[in-house]
């Protein structure tokens, strides 16, 4: 997860005011933030608020930061918090939200098309990386959370677990509904463009 | 028998991901990949599953941020005099 070539950010630089730490840091680390809320708000603009609010909150909450998570951690909290804060200033929490922790459902998968053998080029050809990126923001927010943290971003189950305040059972439920549901979107959309050949293999 | 087949189908499903994710005891293991011989539909699960998480990998202009975002962002940090591209 860390980028092996730069430094460890320095919490003690960072809260001794060294304006130059705390660019070096935003650098590190915004990447990640802005694709975080790009994926968990769907358009730049929310994103880039996502953005510039986790920075702003960083700054001000900076003296109360004790380093006992790690840099990554504390900003990956509050860009979670943020995100879900804006998106459930857009669209409250809804009933599927509700039930996504608890329900079965999504648990039991009922499409069956093996579509895993074609080639990735075929299976991000044209707007099918869109239709992916659709399927994702179609997740429950609780699981895409946990999902950009933990499967786009690689973030381990037990830093996910730090970020977002979970058991790491915890995390392990929703990453598995999760994945279950965005593979049943996606072998609804592969399965409308398999090829209809017979099988020789 | 199909319910106990179907008990033994939703008993890996719950171990799907950590299957995948090489946490999962070499015994555990062991026991899902018999259930997978016989068990198609399983199989298309974990292999779709798999190809799932491989396709989501972060594409190559999402790996920095743009650089309008950038310098607005550095800008309302009040770090314009860091905003020269790093090194
Ligand atoms: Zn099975």
């Amino acid at each position: 997860m860390s980028i092996t070539t730069t430094p460890e950010i320095s919490i003690d630089a960072l809260r001794a005011g060294d304006r130059a730490e705390f660019a070096r840091m935003v650098d590190v680390h915004s990447a990640l933030i802005y694709r975080l809320g790009l994926k968990m708000l769907g358009n730049p603009q929310d994103a880039e608020d996502v953005l510039q609010n986790t920075f702003l909150n960083a700054l001000m909450h900076l003296s109360s930061f004790e380093g006992r998570s790690s840099v990554s951690t504390w900003l990956y909290r509050i860009a979670s918090n943020e995100a879900l804060m804006m998106l459930r200033k857009k669209q409250p929490v809804s009933i599927e939200d509700m039930q996504a922790e608890d329900s079965e459902d999504g648990l039991i998968p009922a499409i069956f098309t093996d579509w895993s053998a074609l080639p990735e080029s075929e299976l991000l050809a044209g707007e099918s990386k869109s239709a992916i990126d659709a399927a994702i923001a179609r997740l429950p927010e609780q699981l895409k959370i946990v999902f950009i943290l933990r499967d786009i971003e690689g973030v381990s189950i037990k830093e996910t677990a730090e970020i977002l305040s979970l058991t790491e059972t915890n995390v392990k439920t929703r990453l598995l509904r999760a994945r279950m549901a965005l593979r049943e979107q996606l072998s609804v959309y592969y399965g409308e463009r398999m090829p209809r050949k017979e099988k020789n293999d | 028998m199909t319910d106990h087949l179907h008990d033994n189908c939703k008993a890996l499903l719950g171990s799907l991901s950590e299957y995948i994710d090489g946490e999962l005891p070499s015994d555990l293991c062991r026991e899902i990949e018999k259930h997978l011989e016989g068990c198609d539909n399983c199989r298309v699960v974990l292999n779709t599953t798999k190809r799932t998480i491989d396709l989501v990998h972060i594409t190559p202009e999402e790996q920095t941020v743009p650089d309008d975002v950038r310098e607005r962002l550095f800008k309302r940090l009040k770090l314009d005099d860091y905003l020269n591209p790093q090194p």
